[in-house]
């Protein structure tokens, strides 16, 4: 026997033998937590997937292909405008950071080569925080409210948080470099603004009123929309099918075909919508993914999102269901902890939840079913929101990086920044609602 | 032929290296192939959209995957 190879095998077993051999089996708290992560998986898929999450992944597909960025970069560039560069840097993140992993070389850039530090930092800190994907499943699950205050919380703050980057080192700027121009991507401009605009718009519209959601009252304008949301939803399908064969070249007689297969999907199941909506979906699927120009990259970059994201969620659901529990259930942690930390809205809770999140790492929309959990466990709306600003922009790793860009005093003057920022907007979010 | 793949370890980053790195073989072209993922060396091209290629330092596609026809122009001189 080799022990000097074998040894990590025998570590292994060791490990995994003592963890089947204690496995609390039968202890009443991990039973019922183990099952509530399942219940909590089967809640997703059943609401949140097929409604949500798949229309959402089309369009930050189309986003990633149809939309240019090099556009955008201009007003982000060494010479821009100041106050524009705020502005745009604050919003961009909808656009510049449909992953998360783009975020950094883009601050990056933005900070040395194009509009300095104020705007980068007003970017890095909104950026994840309203890309599609993100605001999509944040008001999808936690409500419209909460997907809201994210992402005008993200906008307003880091333009505060931009500026007074930019005045506490107004005199820093040799960090710079000068005399590299930033390499743009190619523009492939086919469709007028106003056709692209259109083309989302119809696709925004889908998304929003395939779910929108049922009101406690029967009248009023809201319950009147809700009523006809499967006709509303219909109708921007029908101009989205409209727009896709006039301004992208899409074959008619296959969007007829998809048509047909949803329209007889409607009439033998009237009672479910979701099902022609699904049909729909994979028609356009089908449609898209054979296709070898502009439409088939949309699709490969739809697909590549969903192949990124999915895992990551059904892995985040699973621990957030385990630790925590749905709502009006508990998990592995009990209710009252959380209620005790971050209960409530006083600004211990805020602060709490700031830092946290601040220093903890979230994969990509894995924040969403944990916040569920703790606000299911008792977490206050204020330290939620805290929490949510807080933490996709932030996390121990990418503090490192930031480190590696700024330096240690700018990276622990953002970090304090994003913290009191976050602890603020909690209070003023937790007041109001 | 120096082939560098900037990106900071995103899943298109890789599928970019691996793209290349198959095209460049079929092409039969002697290249050498670099992954940088440090941000400063990075930023030192001009690249702010990852993934990048760069071949014998210029820059030649930022912030996509190029379809295997785009890399094979990119990589003929």
């Amino acid at each position: 026997m080799n022990w000097q190879k074998e040894w990590k095998y025998l570590l292994w077993i060791l490990l995994a033998f003592l963890g089947c051999f204690f496995l609390p089996v039968g202890w009443a708290r991990f039973d019922a937590a183990v099952l509530e992560a399942f219940h909590l998986v089967k809640w997703y898929a059943r609401e949140h997937v097929l409604l949500c999450l798949i229309p959402a992944f089309f369009i930050a597909g189309a986003i990633g292909v149809f939309i240019s960025q090099g556009a955008v970069m201009k007003y982000l560039g060494a010479g821009a405008n100041k106050i524009i560069a705020y502005g745009v840097a604050s919003v961009s993140g909808a656009i510049l950071a449909v992953c998360s992993c783009t975020i950094l070389p883009l601050f990056a850039g933005i900070y040395r080569m194009g509009a300095g530090l104020g705007p980068a930092t007003a970017f890095l800190y909104s950026g994840p925080a309203i890309n599609v994907l993100a605001i999509v499943l944040t008001a999808s699950v936690l409500g419209p409210e909460m997907g809201i205050a994210r992402g005008l919380g993200a906008i307003v703050f880091s333009i505060v948080i931009g500026l007074l980057m930019a005045v506490i080192f107004r005199e820093d700027d040799r960090h710079r470099q000068e005399g590299i121009p930033m390499a743009m991507p190619e523009e492939q401009t086919s469709r007028s603004l106003w056709q692209n605009g259109l083309y989302f718009f119809s696709m925004v519209g889908i998304l929003v009123f395939a779910n929108w959601g049922e009101t406690q009252s029967t009248e009023g304008l809201w319950a009147l929309i809700y009523s006809a949301k499967w006709l509303i939803t219909s109708g921007f399908s029908i101009l989205f099918a409209v727009i896709l064969v006039r301004w992208f070249g899409l074959a008619l007689w296959k969007v007829v075909m998809a048509a047909a297969a949803v329209l007889v999907s409607a009439l033998v199941f009237p009672d479910t919508p979701v099902i022609p909506f699904t049909v729909g979906f994979i028609g356009l699927s089908v449609i898209t993914s054979l296709d070898k120009g502009e439409l088939g990259q949309w699709f490969t970059s739809s697909w590549d999102f969903a192949k990124q994201i999915l895992p990551l969620l059904l892995i985040g659901v699973l621990i957030a269901g385990f630790l925590l529990g749905r709502v009006g259930n508990e998990g592995m942690i009990p209710s009252d902890w959380v209620a005790r930390a971050v209960g409530g809205n006083s600004w211990q809770a805020n602060f709490f939840a700031s830092i946290a999140g601040a220093f903890m790492y979230f994969a990509t929309l894995t924040e969403v079913p944990i916040l569920q959990g703790l606000i299911g466990a008792g977490m206050g709306k204020g330290p939620a929101l805290a929490l949510l600003l807080a933490g996709p922009a932030l996390s121990l790793p990418n503090m490192l990086v930031i480190r590696s860009v700024l330096g240690t005093k700018k990276t622990l003057v953002f970090v304090c920044l994003v913290v009191v920022m976050a602890t603020l907007s909690g209070i003023l979010f937790g007041a109001f609602f | 032929m120096e082939i560098k793949v900037l990106g900071p370890g995103c899943p298109k980053c890789t599928a970019l290296s691996e793209s290349v790195e198959r095209i460049a073989k079929e092409m039969e072209i002697d290249y050498e192939l670099e992954k940088v993922s440090d941000l400063d060396k990075i930023m030192g091209y001009g690249v702010f959209m990852t993934p990048g290629l760069v071949v014998d330092g210029e820059v030649k596609s930022v912030g996509k995957v190029p379809s295997p026809e785009e890399i094979k122009k990119m990589l003929k001189k």
